[in-house]
């Protein structure tokens, strides 16, 4: 689906905030036309790896290159070929929807009519023309999301950074925005996000790095991660010290973790294990379910709260 | 393990290209937008001023350096309009540009760089100030003031004293923790130099100390120098003196003012 050319490349990339050490000495790679997603809990160095690789924030040690330049002498010609949607929401609170786009694409010197033609393409894709002439404090939250998408994508950058962009949007504006990735992605667009929302991980990712502590604790497709840390299946039942020994009993090789008042079995067995079983052991308030990316997430960086 | 520095920003000359404008145009555009709240109200100050200072005051003083009192004040409200235009732009709106409204973060995430940023903000507030004073200009050439075709040249030196003004305004930006803090620059550099910088009465009635301090440190003495000169047509050699301290002091808050800003904006 993507070749095997490195576009983005990182070597023993850190970012130290004074003592605070954001992103630490992480390695990793991006290739051509792939969609990678990095995940990991609020302050695991996330935002920080991709402002670097839009050249945002300076590395403090390590290498990092966008297409063969290195970020810290060809900052210009990257910027040029990547499109970036911030979390933060930094529209140009002075001017309507419009203008915004055309602003925007004057500082990558759009020619004024070419700017008004992929402006008005975004806006008619993202569902923006009736607010076209409308100031940004006039939109909601959702408007300004898929706006602050439009406005990244009016450079047709080869390499676009998605940092959380979806988060706070409602359904229907979410599935807007999945689908422009993958018409992104089919179009050979190397996608770069991070997410809190798994299935959104999983529903658009070909790769995934996990981030903790500013480290990269896991990487692989989706699918796999799952099968290696979780298995196919996985029971939840209500936390009872009587039924663990029993579930223990019947399912030697399985996993078992319990999180507050439930109890998690995970296995690698095939499909209809838990449900032989339940057959012959009515529980109440149990469920069954496939294993899924949220499981992976929780099990490596645990279930406390993070900053 | 490449160490590449400890601070991630080392003081330098800021390397600029024509992407500058982009940022200029971008206030430009906003101004041309708000053109009849921002502007139409500059238009009444100076004539507030000339009635009740020029005309209502003046009517009690002879003459001042052998002129009518109107003349001298005149074109200390075009020199004054430099500096308020330039500083008030680069302090509070360049805050609430960068901190409220993360409108140079956007931009840094385009092919401009912070130096540029910055540096389109200033020449901003250098066309502000060109714009307000040439205002004030034409107002006081209605009332009569105007004797000398040299004022011509009047625009050009406040786009350099604006630039000037904008640097050092945005220094303080650069170090201001909130907008709050913009009460310091304007109460204890702004408001004494529109009173002592020989706008209102000439610098030779304060006593000797003052007077110096007023030539050497006061931005503005320099500023009101030129356009009473060139306004009146009383071209003397010291106003090259003046020139000079205006090119030096631009140049050297020019580069500080982008460093300090760098230094804040990149982490």
């Amino acid at each position: 689906m993507f070749s095997s050319e490195s576009l983005i490349s990182a070597h023993d990339l850190t970012k130290k905030f004074g003592s605070f050490t954001a992103v630490d000495h992480i390695d990793f790679e991006v290739y051509k036309g792939e969609c990678v997603g990095f995940l990991g809990p609020n302050g695991a160095g996330k935002t920080t790896t991709v402002r670097m690789i839009y050249c945002f924030l300076p590395l403090t040690e390590g290498e990092l290159s966008v297409a063969g330049m290195s970020v810290a002498t060809q900052a210009r010609e990257i910027k040029n070929m990547v499109g970036v949607a911030p979390q933060e929401d930094n529209l140009d609170f002075d001017f309507s929807v419009i203008k915004n786009l055309q602003v925007y694409a004057r500082y990558f010197d759009i020619s004024k009519a070419e700017a008004e033609k992929r402006a008005k393409e975004q806006l008619t894709f993202f569902q923006l023309e009736e607010k076209k002439n409308v100031l940004i404090s006039e939109l909601s939250t959702g408007m300004k999301r898929r706006l602050i998408l439009a406005r990244a994508l009016i450079n047709e950058p080869q390499i676009l950074l998605l940092d959380e962009p979806t988060t706070g949007l409602d359904p229907q504006a979410r599935h807007l925005v999945w689908e422009e990735v993958r018409s992104l992605r089919k179009r050979g667009v190397t996608i770069i996000l991070t997410t809190h929302y798994m299935d959104e991980a999983a529903a658009l990712c070909d790769r995934i790095l996990l981030m903790d502590n500013g480290k990269v604790i896991e990487q692989g497709r989706p699918s796999e991660l799952i099968k290696k840390h979780i298995g196919a299946d996985v029971l939840e039942v209500d936390n009872d010290e009587k039924l663990l020994q029993t579930l223990k009993a019947e399912f030697p090789d399985a996993q078992f973790e319990t999180f507050g008042d439930r109890i998690h079995v995970f296995t690698t067995q095939p499909h209809g294990v838990f449900e032989r079983f339940l057959e012959k052991n009515p529980f109440t308030n149990v469920t069954i379910r496939n294993a899924n990316l949220e499981d992976v997430f929780l099990k490596l960086t645990g279930r406390g709260l993070k900053a | 393990m490449t160490k590449i520095s400890d601070s991630p920003v080392k003081f330098a000359v800021p390397r600029l290209t024509y992407k500058v404008w982009r940022v200029w145009r971008r206030n430009f555009d906003v101004f041309m937008k708000t053109i009849r709240v921002n502007f139409l109200p500059s238009l009444l100050e100076p004539i507030l001023y000339l009635v009740a200072l020029g005309v209502g005051l003046g009517g009690f003083i002879q003459s001042v350096e052998g002129m009518p009192y109107i003349d001298f004040i005149a074109p200390s409200l075009v020199a004054i309009s430099i500096m308020y235009g330039s500083f008030f732009e680069c302090t509070y709106a360049s805050f609430v540009r960068m901190y409220f409204q993360k409108t140079f973060d956007a931009i840094i995430a385009t092919p401009v760089s912070v130096e540029e940023v910055i540096a389109g903000e200033l020449l901003w507030g250098a066309t502000r100030a060109t714009i307000n004073s040439t205002t004030v200009l034409l107002v006081i050439a209605a009332f009569g003031v105007v004797s000398s075709p040299l004022f011509l040249l009047v625009p050009l030196i406040a786009f350099l004293g604006g630039l000037m003004f904008a640097s050092i305004a945005m220094c303080f930006t650069a170090i201001a923790p909130n907008i709050d803090f913009f009460n310091y620059p304007a109460f204890l550099l702004v408001t004494p130099m529109f009173l002592l910088s020989g706008t209102f009465f000439p610098l030779s009635q304060l006593p000797p100390l003052v007077q110096t301090a007023a030539q050497v440190l006061l931005p503005l003495t320099h500023v009101v120098n030129i356009t009473r000169g060139l306004v009146l047509g009383r071209t003397e050699a010291f106003l090259l003196l003046s020139l000079v301290w205006i090119v030096v002091v631009t140049i050297v808050f020019f580069v500080l003012s982008i460093n300090l800003m760098k230094k804040r904006l990149i982490k």
